[in-house]
């Protein structure tokens, strides 16, 4: 079996960009709290849609690339986001065949495993919560999803990126 | 992580990482810039004069203020000179701008936008025109990264201003609360307090407004009062830093950084046998 020719790498790389971006884009203090994850939803997509380009190892530098962004443990996001890429490409065709509130509900599942990740990493920096409102992006990033997925699904289409 | 965690002259090295990302951050700040730029070509006539009156009498009052610090400096080197002390010299600075914020509410880190190139060194205090900010904890060729005073990993040695009380100010990472550390409860400090920076750990320079006491609880079931305290810079409105360059201290190559500093070993002998010399509070009175 022939492996099918690669097209348009510079959509997904440009949507990851993107999706850095708006991850680190200043916002008023009590938004902060509530901020939806792009890059994991943007990861979350690609990966159902294209199991074969996007896995754990572009998780990884994407998660890598976050990390110096952010100034954090280098390697945290790295690691988070390499196991939601992972637990998804294991998942990606049950994951295909729900529809979208069934997705919403799963990614609210993923995003709040990568946040409790997250959190379990800077507590090693010494930056402890005292609340479970650091799980408020799950929440968040689940309403988001419908936009998203009909937003890159249509970007994917449009563009021929298989 | 580990690396990153247990290697220190990882600090220095994480910099040059930093130029990956460097286009990312320059792009993220096109916006802020924009609306700066547009609202400075759209202010009206009015507001510019109005501003500008404004600032010529501001300016005004600090020249005042500053011929009185001109007689006060030199006053205060011939007096210095008198006591054979050394000279305090005056820090050369850098303004540098903000580029951007932490995006992850545990940490109060900023970015500004220069780095390695312009001589920006590790450890170096930050300051704004109210205060003390912080210092730099990662250093990029184009970028640095500033540590507030109000994150739970950052602490400073200060002293009041009043008493000459001195003792560490911590960050809490909530908001604007700082947390002065372990102060008896007979201690001479009170809310109204300014906090200024003591120089001790030879990080930060001496002198400058750090924090301002808002509240002390005497507790009498503990064992330390509760002090505290409101940064004095305006941390999350500034766009503006000083970079401060302290004279005593240049960039630190990674390798001395590791070296874990030895117990003196004069110390030892003078906790066991009884000095009536060692109580003489005398000592203490040195930098204040």
């Amino acid at each position: 079996m022939v492996a099918p020719p690669a097209r348009g790498s510079w959509v997904i790389l440009l949507s990851f960009m993107l999706a850095l971006m708006l991850t680190e884009i200043p916002m008023p203090e009590p938004m902060e709290w509530g901020r939806p994850q792009w890059t994991v939803l943007v990861l979350i997509y690609w990966v159902a849609a294209l199991p074969h380009r996007v896995g754990p190892w572009y998780a990884w530098i994407v998660g890598l690339l976050l990390d110096i962004l952010q100034g954090s443990l280098l390697g945290i996001h790295a690691l988070s986001l390499a196991l939601v890429a992972a637990l998804m490409k294991s998942l990606h065709q049950r994951f295909r065949m729900y529809p979208v509130w069934q997705q919403a509900l799963l990614v609210m599942v993923l995003v709040g495993l990568y946040q409790l990740l997250l959190n379990w990493g800077q507590a090693l920096g010494g930056a402890k919560s005292d609340s479970l409102l650091f799980l408020l992006p799950s929440l968040v990033s689940a309403f988001f999803w419908p936009w998203i997925f009909v937003l890159l699904r249509s970007i994917r289409r449009a563009l021929k990126v298989s | 992580m580990a690396t990153d965690l247990l290697w220190s002259p990882m600090a220095y090295y994480r910099g040059y990482l930093t130029l990956a990302v460097t286009p990312l951050r320059w792009l993220m700040d096109v916006p802020t810039r924009m609306l700066t730029g547009l609202d400075q070509s759209l202010s009206d006539r009015d507001q510019l004069q109005l501003d500008n009156e404004k600032l010529r009498s501001d300016l005004l009052l600090m020249a005042r203020k500053l011929q009185r610090l001109d007689s006060l400096t030199t006053e205060n080197a011939h007096l210095r000179e008198l006591l054979n002390s050394s000279e305090r010299l005056d820090q050369r600075v850098l303004l540098a701008e903000l580029i951007g914020v932490s995006a992850d509410p545990f940490s109060n880190q900023l970015v500004i936008n220069k780095g390695l190139n312009d001589q920006v060194y590790l450890g170096q205090p930050v300051l704004d025109e109210n205060g003390v900010m912080g210092q730099v904890v990662e250093v990029g060729p184009y970028t640095s990264r500033v540590l507030l005073i109000t994150d739970v990993q950052h602490a400073i040695p200060v002293q009041d201003n009043r008493s000459g009380f001195r003792s560490l100010l911590i960050g809490r990472g909530k908001g604007r609360e700082l947390l002065l550390n372990h102060v008896p409860d007979t201690a001479d400090i009170q809310a109204g307090d300014l906090l200024i920076s003591s120089s001790l750990g030879s990080r930060f320079p001496f002198g400058y407004p750090v924090a301002t006491v808002t509240e002390v609880i005497h507790d009498p079931g503990q064992a330390f009062a509760t002090v505290r305290a409101e940064p004095a810079a305006r941390l999350d409105t500034s766009r503006h830093l000083l970079l401060v360059f302290t004279p005593q201290q240049q960039p630190v190559p990674p390798v001395e950084e590791a070296v874990v500093p030895k117990p003196t070993a004069s110390q030892a002998p003078s906790s066991t046998t009884p000095d009536p010399e060692a109580e003489v509070p005398a000592v203490s009175e040195e930098d204040s």
